[in-house]
C-alpha cells in the first residue's frame, strides 16, 4: 500500500507536482499515467526518497522510505534503466544490489534468468540495448522479492515478445497480492494492463479510478455514418435532420459524419423518414487512448507546432526556373486522424494543426528540395 | 536498515568490478615509482654539482617521493571517479533507493574506497622508498635511520588522505568532470606555483597537498625547502582536517540535495 498524502515538490518557481492525494492498493496493477513532464518520475522520486517533497508525505506500508527497514526487500523500483554504471557487467551490478540488503548471489542468478539475460550476464552494461537495460532494471526491482514494485516506463524500447512479458509480469505480481505502481504514456499498453488509474497533469490529479470506469467517464460513444455519395445533397438533409432530432454532427474528412447523442436506430429511422439512403452506419466506442487525450489536452506541456521551415526555403530563383509551383507545394489533405474521440464542435485541437504536418521530408530538407521539382515534372506533364 | 556490513560489502564488489579502479591505482604506483627512482639515479650521478645548501640538507627519503607530485594525481582520479561516476552513470539513484540512510552509503563507499588507497598509498611509499635508496647509492639512507620509517609510511597515508579529500570534493560537485577540473589543475599548477610565489607562499603551504607533504621530509627543511611553521605531523594534522572539511561537505550536500 502506497499513500500520498498532499504531495507537492517545487524546483524555484515550477511546481512540478501540486497537492497529489491518492492510494495505491495491493493486488492489482495501478497505472500512472500523465503527458511528457507532468510530474510521474518526481512523484516516484519521491516515494522512493530520492527527493524531498517541498510539502506532504509519501509512505509505503505506512513508512516514510528512508525509515523502512532493509528497504530493498520491501521495495524494488525501476526508475531509469540507464542508471547503471557501463563499466559493470550485468551480473555485478545486481551482485552489488544484492549485498546490500544480504540476498545470497543465487538469488541473482535466479533474476537473470527471469528476465532472459542468462547469456549476457558477464557483459559490461555499456553495451546494452535500451531493452536489455529496462530488463536489467527490471530484474534488480525483482531482486529483494518485495511486496510493493515500482516501475517507471518499464515497457520503453522493448520489443513486442518484451512487451508482452511485461505485461504478464505485472499481472502476475499484482494476483500475488503485491502492490504494483506503473508510470506510463502508452495508453494502449495501460488498457490492457491495469487495473486501476491514476491521471495527472501538470502535476494535478486529474483522475483516479478504475480502468474500466475511466472509459466510460471519459468517452462519448459515437456513430459513424456514411450517406450514398450518388445524391450529394443527402447529406445535407440527414445533418439537419440529425441535429434537429438533438443529435450532435461533425462532418469527417472522407465524407462521413460522425453522430452523437442519438442512438443508431434512431438514426436510422430518421434518414429513412428523410429518404437518404445510408451505406455506412456503424457504433464506435471510444479506447483508453481517446479518454486519456481528452483528458490531459489541457494539460499537455509540449505540443508540437507547424514546421514552417521559414529559413529552409530555397532563394527565389534557385532550382528549376518555370515551374513557379514548387517553392510553396500545397500541403496534401491529411484525413483526420482516426483515434481522437468526438469532441464538442470547434474544439479539435489537432484537426488544425496536423495538417502542416504533412509534408515534412525523411532528412535532411537541403537535398530534398532540388528533388522535388523533377518529381514535379513528371507529375505535371501528361497535363 | 541495510547493515554497515551489507554497504561495505557492496561498495567493494562495486570498485573492484570496474576498470578503472584498477587502472587508477596502477598508474598512480606506476608512476611514483618510475618517476622516484629516475630522479634518484640522476641525483646520485650529479650529486656534486648541486648548489651546496641544498647539498647540505639533502634527504634522500624525500627525494625517493619525488614522483609523488605526477602519482597523487592519478590518485585523484581515483578518488574523484569512485564518488563521479556514482553521479555521472545515475547509478546513484539506483543505490539510493537501496540504502536511504545516505550517511551509511557515502561514508561505506569512502571507507572501502580509502582503505583501498591507503594499501596501494603504502606499497607505492615502500616500494619507491627501498628502489630509490637502492639508486642512490652512498647517498641513500636506511629505513632504521631516525624518521625515515615515518617519512614512508607517512608517504603511504599521504596517498590515502588525497583520494579521500578527492572523494570528499567529488561528493560536493556530484560531478566527475567538475571535481576533475577543478582538482587536477590545484594540485599539479596552482598548489605548485603559489608556493613559489613570494607573496602567497605563506597561504599555499597550508594548501592540504603542501601541508601534508611535510610528512614525507626526514630533514626539516629537506632540499633547502621554505621552513614551514608546522611539523610533519602538524602538517599531516592540516591535511587531515582539510579532508574531514571535504568529507563533511560531501555529506551535507548528499543528505540535503534530491538525488
Amino acid at each position: 500500500m502506497i499513500e500520498a498524502v498532499g504531495l507537492t515538490k517545487r524546483y524555484g518557481a515550477k511546481t512540478a507536482v501540486h497537492n497529489l492525494s491518492f492510494q495505491v492498493r495491493p493486488g492489482a496493477v495501478t497505472g500512472f499515467l500523465g503527458p511528457n513532464g507532468s510530474g510521474k518520475s518526481t512523484t516516484m522520486r519521491m516515494m522512493l526518497g530520492l527527493d524531498r517533497p517541498t510539502s506532504g508525505h509519501v509512505t509505503i506500508g505506512g513508512h516514510a522510505f528512508r525509515s523502512l527497514p532493509n528497504a530493498p526487500r520491501q521495495v524494488g523500483a525501476l526508475l531509469d534503466a540507464k542508471a547503471v554504471h557501463g563499466g559493470r557487467s550485468a551480473r555485478n551490478h545486481l551482485l552489488c544490489l544484492a549485498q546490500l540488503a544480504g540476498i545470497p548471489a543465487a538469488r541473482v542468478d535466479e533474476v537473470l534468468g527471469v528476465v532472459g539475460l542468462q547469456d549476457v550476464a558477464k557483459r559490461r552494461s555499456k553495451g546494452f540495448s535500451l531493452g536489455m537495460g529496462q530488463r536489467l532494471g527490471i530484474a534488480a526491482a525483482l531482486l529483494g522479492d518485495p511486496q510493493v514494485l515500482l516501475f517507471d516506463e518499464p515497457v520503453n524500447g522493448l520489443d513486442p515478445e518484451g512487451i508482452l512479458w511485461v505485461r504478464n509480469l505485472m499481472k502476475r505480481l499484482a494476483s500475488e497480492g503485491r502492490t504494483v505502481f506503473v508510470s506510463s504514456h502508452l495508453m494502449s499498453e495501460m488498457a490492457v494492463t491495469a487495473d486501476h488509474l491514476i491521471v495527472i497533469g501538470r502535476g494535478q490529479l486529474l483522475s483516479d479510478m478504475s480502468v474500466k470506469d475511466f472509459i466510460s467517464a471519459n468517452s462519448a460513444d459515437f456513430a459513424r455514418v456514411r450517406v450514398s455519395t450518388d445524391r450529394p445533397e443527402g447529406r445535407e438533409k440527414l445533418t439537419a435532420s440529425l441535429t434537429e432530432a438533438g443529435g450532435r454532427v461533425m462532418p469527417e474528412a472522407d465524407g462521413a459524419l460522425r453522430v452523437t447523442g442519438l442512438g443508431l436506430p434512431r438514426i436510422s429511422d430518421l434518414a429513412h423518414a428523410a429518404e437518404v439512403r445510408l451505406w455506412e452506419l456503424s457504433p464506435h466506442q471510444a479506447s483508453l487512448e481517446e479518454a486519456y487525450m481528452r483528458m490531459t489536452q489541457a494539460a499537455v506541456d509540449y505540443r508540437s507546432t507547424a514546421d514552417a521551415k521559414a529559413g529552409l526555403q530555397p532563394p527565389p530563383g534557385y532550382g528549376a526556373p518555370g515551374l513557379p509551383g514548387h517553392v510553396a507545394p500545397p500541403p496534401p489533405e491529411v484525413p483526420q486522424q482516426g483515434w481522437y474521440a468526438p469532441p464538442p464542435p470547434g474544439q479539435n485541437p489537432y484537426a488544425a494543426p496536423a495538417a502542416p504536418h504533412g509534408p515534412v521530408p525523411a532528412a535532411g530538407t537541403a537535398p530534398a528540395a532540388p528533388a522535388d521539382p523533377t518529381t514535379r515534372e513528371t507529375s505535371e506533364d501528361p497535363r | 536498515m541495510a547493515s554497515v556490513s551489507a554497504v561495505l560489502n557492496s561498495e567493494w564488489t562495486k570498485i573492484r568490478t570496474v576498470a578503472s579502479t584498477t587502472w587508477t591505482l596502477i598508474s598512480a604506483f606506476v608512476v611514483t615509482v618510475a618517476m622516484g627512482a629516475a630522479l634518484s639515479a640522476l641525483l646520485n650521478a650529479q650529486f656534486d654539482d648541486l648548489p651546496a645548501a641544498e647539498q647540505a640538507t639533502f634527504d634522500p627519503t624525500f627525494v625517493s617521493f619525488s614522483g609523488m607530485v605526477l602519482g597523487q594525481l592519478a590518485m585523484v582520479v581515483f578518488g574523484v571517479l569512485v564518488v563521479g561516476t556514482e553521479y555521472s552513470s545515475g547509478m546513484i539513484r539506483t543505490s539510493l533507493a537501496a540504502v536511504p540512510q545516505r550517511g551509511s552509503f557515502l561514508f561505506s563507499k569512502i571507507a572501502v574506497a580509502g582503505a583501498l588507497a591507503l594499501v596501494v598509498g603504502l606499497a607505492t611509499s615502500f616500494v619507491t622508498f627501498f628502489l630509490s635508496q637502492a639508486l642512490l647509492g652512498e647517498h641513500g639512507t636506511d629505513i632504521g635511520a631516525e624518521n625515515v620509517l615515518r617519512a614512508v609510511f607517512g608517504g603511504g597515508v599521504y596517498m590515502g588522505l588525497i583520494a579521500v579529500f578527492s572523494m570528499g570534493v567529488a561528493a560536493m560537485l556530484r560531478s566527475s568532470m567538475l571535481s576533475l577540473g577543478i582538482l587536477m589543475p590545484f594540485f599539479f599548477l596552482v598548489s605548485q606555483i603559489l608556493s613559489a610565489v613570494p607573496g602567497a607562499k605563506s597561504v599555499a603551504r597550508y594548501f592540504p597537498d603542501r601541508a601534508g607533504s611535510k610528512i614525507m621530509q626526514v630533514l626539516p627543511d629537506a632540499m633547502n625547502s621554505d621552513p614551514a611553521p608546522y611539523g610533519p605531523w602538524g602538517g599531516l594534522g592540516i591535511m587531515v582536517l582539510w579532508v574531514v572539511a571535504a568529507l563533511i561537505g560531501g555529506y551535507l550536500v548528499l543528505r540535503k540535495r534530491d538525488a
